[in-house]
């Protein structure tokens, strides 16, 4: 251990070492982070296009993203729930809910389709407020709470769709989302600007931290993660600006999926309430040390409260995407495997199932892993029962990861 | 000792539905100096502790700050009043640093945005004037901390904040010797810089290592305040297992403090 109080700032060399030593250290001390997920996706990614070519077409990759899109959407809410380190079984039928509001809506009562999705997020904000609401006042574990809810919820999904009847949307906003793309040169553009505004947020933050004598991250460490940025989402915009249609003469069809800039603007955003933000800071409190938070002065049944709402609300968003996607809404819309999935997505993206420890991220990254051993499957020709097999191994893999981490976290000090 | 108590209560009573834990308690609390409060298990040392924290409502009773007769009725009042309490099991997120930790529930902004640089610097002022040498970096995890870095981060971040008053419960119970030399020489700093400390202990050793002034609670009453000069190990134990040791100490087990 140095004897150092005030961390001064190194030679620009040892800084990078330094700081590359720091990364290999936390992951050995079971701070694995997004690895699991990233190996994860390359292998897949790699077993698949070798066994099945139509794997890495551009037409299948596009169906990546709108496959994916209302998963990762939930699971993106669900983190919020996973890191107080409870958990919300409702969420996918909350989802329904919500999209069986925004069909009734739209399709029989013949709303505007704002309305009708500001009816849905409403709808799923109550849902929220009163789970969570029964978990942090009532103190109803929220594995009961959400577990009753599951199963209301699925009643209400059959109730508000009339028995099983398919209500179809023929909204062309509601439907654009998943099946209609940006125009390459704005998917382009946005890229560059997204980009470069990446990289001046880092150096901005980096020069201001190296002007007040502060530990900032090094140059080279920025410049890396920018190119990483750069590379992937730079690779997947021009492989989704790419021709998909069979016949383009007939009807063009290429560019980003609309819903892809959506994920990404909530991504932005869910991140920046979680590390910029006090709110964020005292989510992580609370599921850090809930006694803690309290005692600091935190209203722990208020965040409490609120990290339901958000998965819940989010649930909508994820509720209306997969509305639009099947164009439609049926009983069955939410259900099944959906929250296993968004569980799942948010696990092996590397949130911890014990609270605490999460990214908005990791949804991203594990909703891409679920989506591409679903599709990867697809593909193969593999049926349901296989697939449902194997996404449930996967999740107790990455659940056990988790908790093998942990364990090693424990043991090297670091929990 | 020329200046007046900074924390003084004085009648204090608190019970706990029919049991009553604190008969009649006065406490006073000086700056610039180490009081010790001891007690064996149940002799009503936490709530005390508690009661001044906010954390308990008082029954009935004087709460005086700085010579003013005040209201404290819940932690912020007391965390206003500039007393903060550092907790036997410290009260920490071991999921976050040791700057968010010292400034958790009381984070600066600007605007909506946490202000992480300067709490960065205010942190490690603060770690600095307390010449604490033994952190690494203060961003890392609280998790990854010996136990007496744990305790020296929660004293630090009791004392961020201009507090007047430090109450340290079992600061050294759970250390090992060194970290307990470590410890215990942070609590007397603090209070050569002004602060006025409270120190709760069952070890004599400690408690006469750096305390100025013993207060003996006995079956929740106050059985004396004394001087550490004054007085001998062997009286304080006394005083502390049947509380009183001859003149010193409660008259027939009931009375009022001599």
């Amino acid at each position: 251990m140095t004897t150092e109080t005030l961390p001064k700032q190194e030679s620009a060399e040892s800084a990078l070492g330094g700081h590359v030593k720091g990364y290999i250290e936390r992951v050995k001390g079971g701070e694995l982070g997004a690895l699991p997920a990233v190996f994860g996706l390359v292998i897949l990614c790699v077993v698949f296009s070798v066994l099945r070519p139509a794997f890495l077409s551009a037409v299948n990759f596009a169906n990546l993203f709108t496959q994916g899109a209302a998963v990762a959407v939930i699971a993106m809410g669900l983190i919020f729930v996973l890191l107080l380190g409870e958990i919300d079984l409702s969420a996918g039928f909350a989802s329904g809910v919500c999209a069986a509001v925004l069909a009734v809506l739209l399709t029989l009562q013949g709303w505007p389709w704002y309305l009708a999705v500001l009816a849905a997020m409403v709808t799923g904000a109550v849902i929220g407020l009163v789970l969570g609401s029964l978990v942090a006042k009532l103190g109803i574990p929220s594995f009961v709470v959400t577990l009753a809810a599951f199963l209301a919820f699925q009643g209400v999904v059959l109730l508000l769709v009339k028995d099983g009847t398919n209500i179809s949307i023929r909204d062309e906003t509601i439907l654009a989302i998943a099946n209609k793309n940006v125009p390459p040169v704005v998917g382009w553009v946005a890229l560059v600007a997204g980009v470069l505004a990446y990289a001046a947020l880092q150096f901005v933050q980096a020069r201001r931290r190296a002007a007040r004598g502060l530990v900032a991250t090094p140059v080279a460490v920025i410049a890396a993660r920018v190119a990483t940025l750069a590379v992937v989402a730079g690779v997947a915009v021009y492989v989704l600006n790419l021709e998909r249609s069979r016949n383009a003469a007939l009807v063009s069809l290429k560019g980003v999926p609309i819903v892809v800039p959506l994920i990404v603007i909530l991504l932005i955003v869910w991140t920046f309430v979680l590390r910029r933000t006090a709110y964020g800071r005292h989510i992580y409190a609370v599921g850090g040390n809930a006694e803690a938070a309290r005692r600091a002065g935190i209203n722990v049944d208020r965040i409490r409260i609120s990290a339901f709402v958000i998965c819940s609300f989010m649930a909508s968003l994820g509720g209306i995407i997969a509305a639009s996607r099947a164009n439609s809404v049926d009983p069955n819309t939410g259900g099944s495997n959906v929250l296993l999935f968004a569980v799942g997505a948010a696990v092996i993206g590397g949130t911890s199932l014990f609270g605490g420890k999460g990214r908005a991220l990791d949804a991203l990254l594990g909703g891409a892993v679920v989506a591409v051993i679903e599709n990867g499957m697809g593909l193969m020709g593999y049926s349901a029962g296989v697939k449902f097999v194997v996404t449930g191994s996967v999740l107790l893999l990455a659940a056990g990861v988790d908790a093998l981490s942990r364990k090693r976290a424990a043991a090297t000090g670091r929990r | 000792m020329s200046q007046g108590p900074i924390l003084e209560l004085r009648g204090i009573n608190k019970s706990f539905g029919p049991v009553q834990v604190l008969h009649d308690v006065a406490f006073s609390v000086y700056p610039g100096e180490v009081t010790a409060l001891v007690g064996d298990n149940g002799a009503g040392k936490s709530t005390l502790v508690k009661c001044i924290g906010g954390i308990h409502p008082i029954d009935s009773g004087e709460y005086f700050f700085d010579g003013e007769r005040v209201h404290v009725s819940g932690p912020r009042d007391a965390a206003a009043l500039g007393v903060e309490i550092v907790y036997q099991d410290l009260a920490l997120c071991d999921n976050l640093d040791i700057v968010q930790n010292m400034f958790l529930g009381r984070e600066r902004k600007s605007g909506l945005v946490l202000d992480e640089d300067t709490m960065e610097e205010m942190a490690a002022k603060t770690l600095a004037g307390l010449s604490v040498r033994t952190v690494k970096s203060l961003r890392q995890h609280v998790s990854s901390l010996s136990g007496g870095q744990r305790q020296t981060v929660a004293i630090a971040k009791a004392v961020l904040w201009n507090s007047k008053v430090v109450i340290l419960d079992e600061p050294t119970a759970a250390l090992g010797v060194a970290q307990t030399a470590q410890v215990l020489e942070l609590v007397r700093r603090l209070a050569d810089k002004g602060l006025a400390v409270v120190l709760i202990s069952h070890n004599m050793n400690d408690v006469f290592a750096v305390s100025d002034r013993i207060a003996a609670l006995y079956l929740g009453r106050m059985a004396a305040e004394v001087k550490a000069s004054e007085v001998t190990h062997a009286q304080i134990v006394e005083l502390i297992t049947s509380g009183r040791s001859g003149e010193l100490g409660l008259k027939n087990g009931n009375g009022a403090a001599s």
